[in-house]
């Protein structure tokens, strides 16, 4: 039900590196086997957390942030970052900053020519939004996968990106659909391509506690557009996707005119496959192009095994295929818009 | 802050660090709300802020500021807000208090059994009606996916809400449901009865031990080793004396008893002193009580502890091996169990053909949503009592008495309501930690486990592997069974002896074969003890040779179907451990009951052979089969094992009765079983006979529950008790009316004596009047069982099953869904229809998740699965149709005919599943659960 594993993670405003994911994985040596769970060791004498403040704006989350003695934290839906609290995966903080009160983080709508979703949105807002399903249909998709039903009525698209894992199931379908975040500090606002808001795994190249996600923007989906969210589970162990897939085209007549392929976790950071997109762009759709665009996409990946959630070869394996799929499920979506 | 909870302005702060859960149940009192995980995984803290479902233990308190909070406690009587949809609310004549539609519905459905995840589907699903009150069952399976239920109810919570769904829409009474009776009901036997602890589980009011507040309670840790195996070599606890708030800390040299505990050998250290072993990750080594949680569990961060690191075994086929270090005294061996019949190389020698393969089981957990908590309380003569939900009340006074060095009576366990045990609230858990620290403190001292410490700490199911080898004639008949076991018992033994021999004497199937020989080595290692859990062994056992008989049947080229019925056990035939089968072997019966429904099912659907792979239009990258399999499953300890249960039965002036016993509630319906059973006696109503359980001061040793025994043992006091009762006031009528015994008869909650109609309330005075008690208290022993190895009946009685089911899978990922499954249970007699309902669902969901979803991951002795969401069990979308036939073939001893059904529905789920994998894509799936990456390879490799 949970978003995610507790590998450690950043939170929407907050740059931290994942000392604890080297735990998970068995690198830290100790001289005896240890289980590490807070069960097991004893808890920080600290509360998890103590002060807590619902900001109204964006200024003043900022602010809070900036000014609270000790460490401080933003907190969007929260269903990952409480955990790494009460696990002991993230040390107690003086202050929490809650930001979904947020009126400009909570908006969704179209904004001069762009679909603007705010960062405190909720997964479950997004899946069943108009808006979004109609421009935005692959976002729409993934959202609806994220969690279960009661984590997605307070998990907020922002706290998915904000982790900055490579298959974090949001990210990866804001990345296909080439959207930009808003990223505000006391000193202004910045657009930053999804591309380029990724350091390298659980690291985002937001500054901690002098900036935060406000929210994404959006293109709005032109006639002959459309987009598509495909991922690949397992029913044991972990609840992270083994692989994700969004493809947005653009089609004509047979052919593919535009298309961006966003594919998790294919790399260490989310991230667009553009030697596949290159392949398909201007292409018939058929199964020779398709073929070649898997072997491009297959090239340009590079693909990890992940203890008790996926090998290195059943990805490589699923690769080819969730693309084929989920090309399908976008190529159709384009096709039924231009008939209707 | 200001919040609404449950319509009334609350004025609260929220505290550092506090969650909604929290600010719910210990400052409001709102105990309705459940804590399951603390993980946002199970649901079942599910409270509705601003009319949406969240999961409250990871909500923060704080952010309720200026909401709306409902919880299950103001369901029924919140009042209709602005923003709200008008409620429907039904009085229930039936059920006499007030409810929302939804309550009832789960109530009267059979939706409730162990009950503590109920708040939390019923707050889903009433999100979900108020949103779409057209809901259908796909929105349904949508909305509640992750609110877990482990009693696995799914089917009739689903139905529940559609019953609800419907009332609220049209404004009517809710709908009855659809039961499958017994097919000759008696006056209450055989017939729909609601739980008599329903509908405390339905709004909330229902305590679980964690929902308890003493004055001055203490809160008391346990500090684990957190190494799977080593040598203490110190212990500090220095550093935590002088931590305000910590009133007791204590090592093994403070336990005033027995350093030890267990259920058959007590090779378990209550604590772990220093020079002495630490056998597993869980072991304990100091416990702490202090004021507060926080401090408690700051306090076990102090606690310094050296370890001289030894070699971690962790599985049972090196803990063989001579070389490996010796983990108990005994050696590594806890048992070598065997099975012989007849001749194996003259059954070898007879077969046309032989085959062989080694399978593998994985450890699972039983994951009852309730995790383990103890709360200790001396009391002011010196006693102290225990309020646990335990599976075994008297073994654990006799447990914690030994620890305390006092004499049992000393003790008293008052069990509390269960959040499912499974078999995994039989082992002492925190009780006598509980006990050590209040007698050290003279305070109450409450030790709830977190769901981290739930699954590191107690028994496991065990992993097995099992080598089989099976020779038959050319018509498939059997002539001779070979199997070799190994069981990871872990550090402990547990009940490692007797469910292994479980899995050793059910290794060669429900089937009459001449020739048997099983060797099973059941092997202490440093993983997490493995005990008891539903299936006991059986299930293991038979994964391996009902995986074996589909791989005969193809060899011999006969039908699965036919095949099992040319080997199936009847009446009349020997078992492996030579018992002669006198009577009730419904095998057949299950078998053809299946058989007829799959064949009616795959002719309807133009489907011929139902065991070979048919297609999905529009989807070549799918594949459908079915699977076939059988199971037994013994009913009781057996074994030579004395096996009695007691039970009293009081009539009280208002006419009620009360029947006790101290044998343990989990969900599993024995409270309603009891109060049909003396319902029966005196042909009164059920809801005129109330229960009492798990109280080892008040009600009799009921014996543990375990081994699908209470409806059987215990169900046979309450008779024989009830039975007694009546003769007592026959009697006392016979003789104050002046008629003759047999001319009186019991009737509505009255006796008729010639035309009187004496209501039986009066009897009271009557018998008092004579000197008499209205009470009767009968201690029922089940027919003497025989040793493994001795001939004879090992068992007094068994469970049958038969089940196909339907698998659809993807050939592109490899991944499984279960679609249908046709079950068919011989359980002698359906006592309690809702309850038997209730089991088959859970039975068939938990083999679903055994085979697909369920594995506890341990490396070098420390788990993977620390938390739960590493542990997925079937939510209600992975749920298949199950379509279910009672087959009843009476056993003489059993309470009107009844045995087991607790254990046996999960059995054949499992090893059907895989067999319709086989048939569906052509990979055999010997190890589980079953891995979709290695189907995918299989495929690849056969070029499918």
């Amino acid at each position: 039900m949970a978003i995610r594993d507790r590998i450690g993670g950043v939170q929407i405003g907050g740059r931290r590196s994942l000392t604890l994911a080297a735990t998970a994985s068995g690198k830290e040596k100790s001289p005896l086997e240890k289980c590490r769970h807070p069960s097991v060791l004893g808890a920080d004498p600290m509360n998890l957390w103590k002060h807590y403040h619902n900001a109204q704006t964006v200024t003043d989350a900022l602010q809070v942030l900036a000014e609270a003695p000790g460490r401080a934290c933003l907190i969007a839906g929260g269903t990952d970052l409480m955990l790494d609290l009460q696990q002991g995966n993230h040390p107690p903080v003086h202050t929490l900053v809650d930001v979904t009160a947020i009126p400009e983080m909570t908006a969704l709508e179209i904004r001069e020519g762009e679909l603007f979703i705010g960062a405190s949105v909720p997964h479950a807002r997004i899946t069943t939004s108009p808006l979004v399903r109609e421009h935005a249909a692959a976002l729409a998709t993934a959202c609806g996968l994220i969690g279960g039903p009661q984590v997605r009525n307070t998990a907020t698209l922002g706290g998915n990106v904000g982790h900055a894992l490579p298959a974090a199931d949001g990210t990866i379908a804001l990345t296909a659909l080439d959207a930009e975040a808003e990223v505000a500090s006391l000193g202004g606002r910045r657009r930053v391509p999804m591309d380029e808001l990724f350091l390298g795994p659980g690291e985002s190249s937001l500054e901690a506690r002098r900036e935060l996600l406000v929210g994404f923007y959006l293109p709005l989906r032109g006639p002959n557009q459309a987009s598509a969210f495909k991922r690949v589970m397992r029913p044991q162990g972990v609840a992270i996707a083994i692989l994700n897939a969004a493809v947005w085209l653009q089609c004509d007549d047979g052919r593919i005119t535009d298309v961006h392929i966003a594919l998790g976790p294919s790399g260490p950071v989310p991230r667009r496959l553009r030697n596949a997109e290159s392949v398909l762009r201007d292409q018939p759709y058929d199964e020779v192009v398709v073929g070649q665009a898997v072997k491009a996409l297959l090239e340009e990946s590079s693909f990890r095994t992940s203890r008790h959630r996926s090998t290195q070869a059943y990805r490589h394996h699923m690769a080819g295929i969730l693309l084929e799929e989920t090309l399908a499920l976008a190529w159709q979506a384009a096709r039924e818009r231009i008939s209707r | 802050m200001n919040l609404l909870v449950n319509d009334k302005p609350v004025e609260i702060e929220a505290q550092p660090g506090e969650t909604l859960a929290d600010l719910l149940r210990k400052r409001l009192g709102l105990t309705g709300t459940k804590i399951g995980c603390e993980e946002a995984e199970c649901g079942a803290c599910t409270v509705l802020v601003d009319g949406e479902p969240v999961v409250s233990c990871t909500y923060p308190a704080a952010r309720a500021s200026g909401k709306d909070v409902l919880t299950i406690e103001g369901l029924a009587t919140v009042t209709p807000s602005s923003h709200k949809r008008v409620r429907v609310r039904v009085r229930s004549d039936e059920l006499g208090v007030e409810l929302h539609p939804l309550q009832e519905a789960f109530i009267t459905h059979g939706a409730i059994q162990c009950g503590f995840c109920t708040p939390g589907q019923i707050m889903t699903a009433y999100a979900l009606l108020e949103k779409n009150p057209d809901a259908t069952s796909e929105d349904i399976r949508k909305a509640l996916k992750d609110t877990l239920c482990r009693c696995a109810g799914y089917p009739s919570i689903e139905n529940a809400i559609l019953a609800a769904a419907e009332a609220m829409r049209l404004g009517r009474p809710v709908p009855h449901p659809q039961v499958d009776l017994s097919a000759e009901p008696l006056h209450t036997i055989g017939e729909v009865t609601i739980r008599p602890d329903a509908i405390a589980k339905a709004n909330g009011k229902a305590k679980f031990t964690d929902d308890l507040v003493f004055e001055g309670m203490l809160f008391g840790r346990v500090k684990r080793a957190g190494v799977p195996h080593a040598i203490v070599k110190r212990i500090d606890i220095e550093k935590m004396r002088s931590l305000p708030g910590v009133r007791a800390v204590l090592t093994a040299d403070d336990i005033p008893g027995v350093n030890a505990h267990g259920i058959v050998i007590n090779d378990w250290p209550s604590l772990v002193g220093v020079g002495e072993r630490v056998r597993y990750v869980g072991d304990a080594v100091a416990l702490v009580a202090a004021d507060d949680e926080a401090t408690a569990a700051e306090a076990l961060r102090l606690i310094e502890v050296d370890f001289e690191a030894q070699e971690a075994i962790d599985n049972p086929v090196q803990a063989r091996e001579a070389s490996v270090p010796q983990l108990h005294d005994r050696g590594n061996l806890l048992k070598h169990i065997k099975v012989r019949k007849g001749d194996l190389a003259q059954g070898f020698a007879d077969a046309d053909i032989v085959l062989e393969h080694t399978y593998h089981t994985q450890t699972t957990d039983h994951a009852f949503l309730e995790p383990e908590c103890s709360i200790a309380r001396p009391t002011e003569d010196g006693r102290m009592e225990i309020y646990v939900g335990s599976q075994i009340p008297y073994n654990d006074r006799h447990q914690v008495a030994r620890a305390l060095d006092w004499p049992e009576e000393r003790v008293r366990v008052i069990g509390q309501l269960m959040g499912g045990g499974f078999g995994g609230k039989e082992d002492i858990a925190g009780q006598i930690h509980a006990a050590l620290l209040a007698n050290a403190t003279n305070r109450p001292v409450k030790v709830l486990f977190d769901r981290h410490e739930s699954l590191i700490v107690h028994p496991k199911r065990h992993a097995t592997q099992i080598r089989v080898k099976v020779g038959a004639k050319k018509d498939g008949r059997l002539t001779a069974v070979e199997a070799e076991l190994f069981g990871d018992t872990g550090a402990y033994a547990s009940l490692g002896e007797k469910v292994m021999g479980r899995a050793t004497t059910h290794s060669s199937g429900p089937y009459d074969v001449p020739h048997v020989r099983a060797d099973c080595y059941a092997m202490y290692t440093n993983n997490p003890p493995a005990g008891a859990f539903r299936g006991f062994g059986a299930l293991q056992g038979q994964f391996a040779i009902e995986n074996m008989m589909d791989r005969l049947a193809e060899a011999v080229e006969v039908d699965p179907v036919e095949l099992r019925r040319v080997n199936a056990l009847k009446v009349g035939s020997v078992t492996n451990t030579g018992q002669l089968l006198r009577e009730s072997v419904g095998l057949m019966e299950c078998i053809d009951k299946v058989d007829q429904e799959l064949r009616r099912l795959c002719e309807q659907e133009g489907i011929g052979d139902p065991f070979k792979p048919h297609g999905v239009p529009d989807a070549p990258h799918l594949s459908r089969s079915w699977g076939f399999a059988v199971a037994y499953k013994n009913t009781g300890l057996g074994g030579g094992a004395p096996d009695k249960a007691g039970a009293e039965v009081e009539l009280y002036a208002d006419g009620t009765m009360e029947v006790r016993t101290a044998s343990a509630e989990l969900g599993q319906g024995l409270v309603t079983v009891l109060q049909m059973v003396v319902a029966e006696e005196f042909a009164m109503p059920s809801r005129q006979v109330n229960v009492r359980v798990m109280d080892t001061d008040l009600t009799p040793d009921g014996g543990p529950t375990t081994a699908s025994r209470q409806t059987y043992v215990t169900g046979n006091a309450a008779r024989y008790a009830a039975r007694t009762l009546r003769e007592a006031i026959t009697t006392t009528l016979a003789e104050k009316y002046d008629q003759p015994p047999d001319e009186i008869r019991f009737e509505e909650g009255l006796a008729q004596v010639n035309g009187h109609k004496v209501p039986l309330g009066d009897v009271v005075d009557f018998m008092r009047a004579e000197g008499r008690e209205p009470r009767a208290m009968y201690e029922y022993w089940a027919p003497e069982t025989k040793p493994l190895g001795e001939g004879g009946d090992m068992h007094f009685a068994f469970s049958f099953a038969a089940q196909a089911v339907e698998v659809e899978v993807n050939t592109r990922t490899g991944e499984v869904a279960v679609l249908r499954v046709i079950a068919a249970n011989d359980v002698g007699k359906a006592l309690n229809p809702l309850g038997l309902q209730g089991q088959i669902e859970g039975g068939v969901v938990m083999g679903v998740g055994h085979a697909l979803t369920e594995n506890f991951i341990v490396e070098k002795g420390i788990p993977f699965t620390d938390h739960l969401a590493r542990y997925r069990m079937p939510n209600i979308t992975q749920t298949p149709e199950i379509i279910s036939f009672i087959v009843e073939h009476p056993t003489g001893d059993g309470p009107y005919g009844a045995k087991g059904v607790g254990e046996i529905v999960s059995i054949p789920t499992i090893p059907a599943i895989t067999n319709a994998i086989y048939n569906a894509v052509g990979v055999r799936v010997d190890r589980l659960p079953v891995d979709q990456e290695f189907i995918v390879r299989e495929l690849g490799r056969s070029g499918k």
